[in-house]
């Protein structure tokens, strides 16, 4: 009942998110709205990729940002050479699904522990990032792609109509194309959630041996949701990539941070939930920025406190602890008003 | 396949833990349709030789064979999809599943959906639960839990069944329907059940071996083996009824 | 020859350096069996606290031996208090709320000092052989980091602290058996790892210099270290440092320090699919 109504409630919440970002935000027309409405729903993208494979798939990627940047940096290089952008995005989001395909058979077929787990994802996209923070030199050029360290490739190539290769996207339509990418995303992801597939990674994350002994090769599974999820932060790299350019913060510590505390804040086991996370915690460190509040805003400082908050003092995460609240609520509304009909002795109870 | 092959042969299983041996040497065979107690007291190695039957363990040295053809070593995902259904001793369900969703997974690992459909319904039928289908699973008690996992190996439709002290923590209503679905479940597979209830194993089993400090004590009918000093010895100052 | 001894010299100075700056997460991981996500901030808060003592007037001995694991073990008792003890049992919540105050300490030290780097020049020279040189002072981190690693052995294998300290690694309930209280092992040992991190992060700041956000640059290389080493503290952490300072100290010779890191990575995850308990999961297993 109240899982369904909550779906329902996602679902609603998902379509007037994407009726006002779509429709209602470009008739304002205002272009750092839309450049922030892109990098906004890019990240998004990312969160709803750990949202997956954490909450249903019970996988917690410490480093699902290794994903997000290296899909932004093969965009990149790939589009420098070959000039077609379509293709690039495609080749992009296949190496990142490929890329968490061979790191997650190292880790599931090593059957590593969670602990190690979120270790060494967290730790190969610190690499990642170390390596191509140092790669400022003429020697790191890929093709006509120069790989530019820590200032990062901002000839990153914007993608253009299909099939006209010189009539390149405005940024109302790269932003178009992101939220659109994240609505895409999200309707993924609920598909595959209701397939056979997404049925058993659920009942993994509940019991691994009993999945395991009734058929289930769970590290299959992890695999399969695991490399799902690299693909869509791979999508949501590509999209970051088209509205701004890449760059080594894509998978540094702080990027991977972020997804943890978007995911927690919005609430573990939703789908919808750590996207409004996201959103919420982007715009909460857009304005601390603009606060001149003698340091004290400082968005990791803040971040870093919401996100311990969060753990020691609220185990469901922000958006569904409001969520229940609500529910509760709305509850002892309805039976203070249901109860003269239904419950005369209950509500005399009630009084003291 | 050859036809003469057993569906279970066990032979000279060891699993050693360190300096522990928690079994060691421990052969037996179950033929189809077989009904058998495994009894003896805790810490024998009775859990341990399930485990290495479904494959949670590897062992330290010996044969498993289904049907002639040997498993050591394969993942028990594998196992079980070669018929193997385990009860393990700690009640092992999905909490966050309803009933109907956790039979479901059970059935749909190995069959087409309608199929997997009606198999499920069978199995809540079988169980007696059919009312609890929409139940989450977290919040039921422990016997209905134990129920719930009995339905979900039931699903499977395996060769070989492994219920490991399936009524611990039931009533006595309860463990004497759990009587009559083991009595029922044999006609269609091969049963092992671990029990330390003397009445309740004397109502089901026609077979019992008894395990001792991971050795095979004894093994034959059930009146025969009860009977056996050496038995009584082993389970002397406990519940030997 | 005078190559090969550099050579020599450089790899054992990786391999201490890197067992170093391991320790402090080593102590926590293998007690607790959770990893410290805020250990690069307790490095990072070591650097700190001697340089700016230093820079107060103390004497440079002190404020790196002393006032370092002093100060940083301090802001672990914190942390623990407030953080730590209340998730007690929820592994990747503890871990999930270090990560918390990781970024609260980056943001608290920026606030503080500023996004900056600050320094002192190693002291003590260097050391010529032949036409190379190597820094004594790097030399001597490499001859504490061996000190350390020699007094943590004496600790666990003589005293009666350390008893209690292999009682609560090999099994949670053991410290309960001998009589101690688990919560006080483990808050004792989370303080003792931000001590001795404390100490590590002082002793490299005058080679590294310090900043807010420097953590980041030791976690990924402290993290897999300790991860592959397993769960037997010493052991563990100088056995994976040994394999893994190597190959990163080939590497860099060979290739560059970057793809020397790149090298230690990839050696790591391959290192964990052939032995997922770490090396001491599988070798080892009965040693400190
Ligand atoms: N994972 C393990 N590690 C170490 N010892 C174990 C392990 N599992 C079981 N044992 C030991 O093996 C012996 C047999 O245990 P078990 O098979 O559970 O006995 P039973 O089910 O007959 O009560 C016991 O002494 C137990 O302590
Ligand atoms: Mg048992």
């Amino acid at each position: 009942m109240t899982v369904s109504l909550r779906s329902a409630l996602g679902f609603a919440a998902i379509a007037a998110a994407a009726f006002y970002a779509l429709v209602v935000v470009p008739q304002g027309g205002d272009l750092t709205t839309m450049i922030n409405g892109s990098i906004y729903a890019s990240y998004a993208i990312l969160a709803l990729s750990l949202a997956l494979i954490w909450g249903y798939g019970g996988v917690l990627s410490f480093g699902q940002a290794a994903f997000f940047g290296l899909a932004g940096y093969v965009y990149a290089v790939a589009g420098l050479n070959l000039g077609d952008t379509a293709l690039a995005a495609l080749i992009a989001v296949a190496s990142a699904a490929a890329f968490a395909a061979l790191l997650g058979y190292f880790m599931f077929w090593g059957r590593v522990s969670d602990v190690y787990l979120g270790v060494i994802t967290l730790t190969v996209s610190l690499i990642l990032y170390r390596f191509i923070n140092q790669t400022a030199g003429e020697e790191w050029t890929i093709g006509a792609a120069p790989l530019g360290g820590f200032n990062g490739i901002p000839s990153t190539p914007i993608m253009t109509a299909l099939g006209k290769p010189d009539e390149t996207l405005m940024p109302e339509q790269i932003y178009a194309l992101s939220v659109g990418a994240l609505v895409v995303c999200y309707l993924i992801c609920r598909l595959v959630i209701a397939t056979r597939f997404g049925r058993a990674v659920v009942a993994i994350r509940e019991n691994p041996v009993r999945a395991e002994l009734l058929g289930y090769d769970t590290r299959f599974y992890k695999l399969g949701i695991f490399t799902l999820g690299g693909a869509i932060a791979g999508v949501g790299g590509v999209a970051f990539a088209n509205s701004v350019f890449v760059s080594p913060t894509m998978f540094n510590l702080q990027t991977n941070g972020q997804v943890i505390i978007w995911v927690i804040v919005g609430g573990l086991g939703t789908l919808a939930g750590p996207v409004i996370g996201c959103f919420a915690m982007l715009s909460l460190s857009t304005w601390l920025g603009s606060l001149d509040g003698g340091g004290w805003t400082d968005p990791n400082l803040v971040m870093g406190v919401v996100l311990t908050f969060c753990v020691v003092a609220l185990r469901k995460g922000l958006l569904p602890t409001a969520l229940g609240l609500g529910e509760r609520l709305f509850a002892v509304a309805r039976e203070r008003m249901g109860a003269p009909k239904l419950g005369e002795p209950r509500a005399a109870e009630d009084r003291p | 396949m050859t036809a003469a092959a057993p569906l279970l042969e066990a032979r000279d299983l060891v699993m050693r833990f360190g300096d522990v041996t928690a079994v060691g040497g421990v052969s037996m065979t179950v033929g189809e349709g077989e009904l058998r107690c495994l009894i003896g007291p805790n810490g024998a190695g009775k859990s341990t030789f399930f485990k290495m039957l479904s494959g949670q363990l590897r062992p330290t040295s010996g044969a498993v064979a289904l049907r002639g053809r040997s498993i050591v070593g394969l993942p028990a995902s594998r196992i079980a999809r070669l018929g193997v259904g385990v009860k393990t001793q700690t009640p092992s369900v999905f909490d966050g599943l309803t009933v109907m969703e956790s039979v479901r997974i059970a059935t749909d690992a190995l069959l087409p959906p309608q199929l997997a459909r009606r198999r499920a319904d069978e199995a809540l039928e079988r169980m007696r639960i059919p009312h609890l289908a929409g139940a989450t699973v977290g919040l039921l008690a422990h016997g209905q839990r134990q129920l719930v996992e009995l339905a979900m190996v039931v699903a499977q439709a395996p060769d070989l069944i492994l219920l490991d002290e399936p009524a611990a923590g039931m009533t006595g209503v309860e463990v004497d329907r759990l009587g009559d679905l083991i009595v029922e479940l044999a006609r269609s597979s091969s049963v092992i059940v671990v029990e330390h209830d003397m009445a309740f194993i004397r109502r089901i089993a026609r077979t019992v071996t008894v395990f001792n400090r991971g050795q095979v004590l004894a093994e034959g009918p059930a009146a025969e083996v009860m009977a056996d000093a050496r038995v009584r010895d082993v389970y002397l100052g406990k519940d030997a009824a | 020859m005078d190559y090969a001894i550099i050579v020599l010299l450089q790899v054992v100075v990786t391999i201490a350096n890197l067992a170093l700056i391991s320790a402090g997460l080593a102590v926590i991981f293998g007690m607790m069996r959770i990893i410290n996500m805020a250990h690069g901030e307790f490095l990072m808060l070591g650097g700190y606290a001697a340089l700016v003592s230093h820079q107060a007037g103390l004497n440079l001995w002190l404020s790196i031996f002393v006032v370092a694991p002093l100060v940083v073990g301090l802001v672990g008792a914190v942390i623990e208090r407030l953080v730590i003890r209340r998730l007690y049992g929820r592994m990747i919540d503890t871990m999930l709320a270090t990560w918390g105050v990781s970024l609260a300490l980056v943001g608290l030290i920026t606030v503080i000092f500023g996004n900056t780097v600050a320094g002192v020049s190693p002291p003590l020279g260097s050391l010529e052989i032949g036409a190379y040189a190597i820094g004594r002072y790097e030399l001597l981190v490499a001859g504490v980091s061996a000190l350390l690693f020699a007094a943590g052995w004496w600790v666990l294998a003589r005293t009666p602290v350390g008893l209690i300290a292999r009682a609560a690694m090999q099994n949670r309930d053991m410290a309960a058996a001998l009589g101690v209280d688990p919560a006080r092992v483990y808050a004792a040992t989370f303080v003792t790892g931000a001590a001795i991190s404390g100490l590590a992060g002082a002793l490299i700041a005058p080679i590294a210099g310090v900043a807010p956000t420097i953590g980041a640059a030791y976690i990924a290389k402290t993290f897999i270290t300790v991860i592959s080493g397993g769960a037997a503290i010493l052991a563990g952490t100088l056995s994976a440092a040994g394999l893994l300072g190597a190959v990163n100290a080939a590497f860099s010779f060979l290739t560059g320090p970057v793809l020397g890191e790149v090298a230690l990575l990839a050696c790591a995850v391959l290192l964990l699919r052939l032995l997922p308990q770490g090396v001491t999961g599988r070798f080892f297993r009965r040693s400190l």
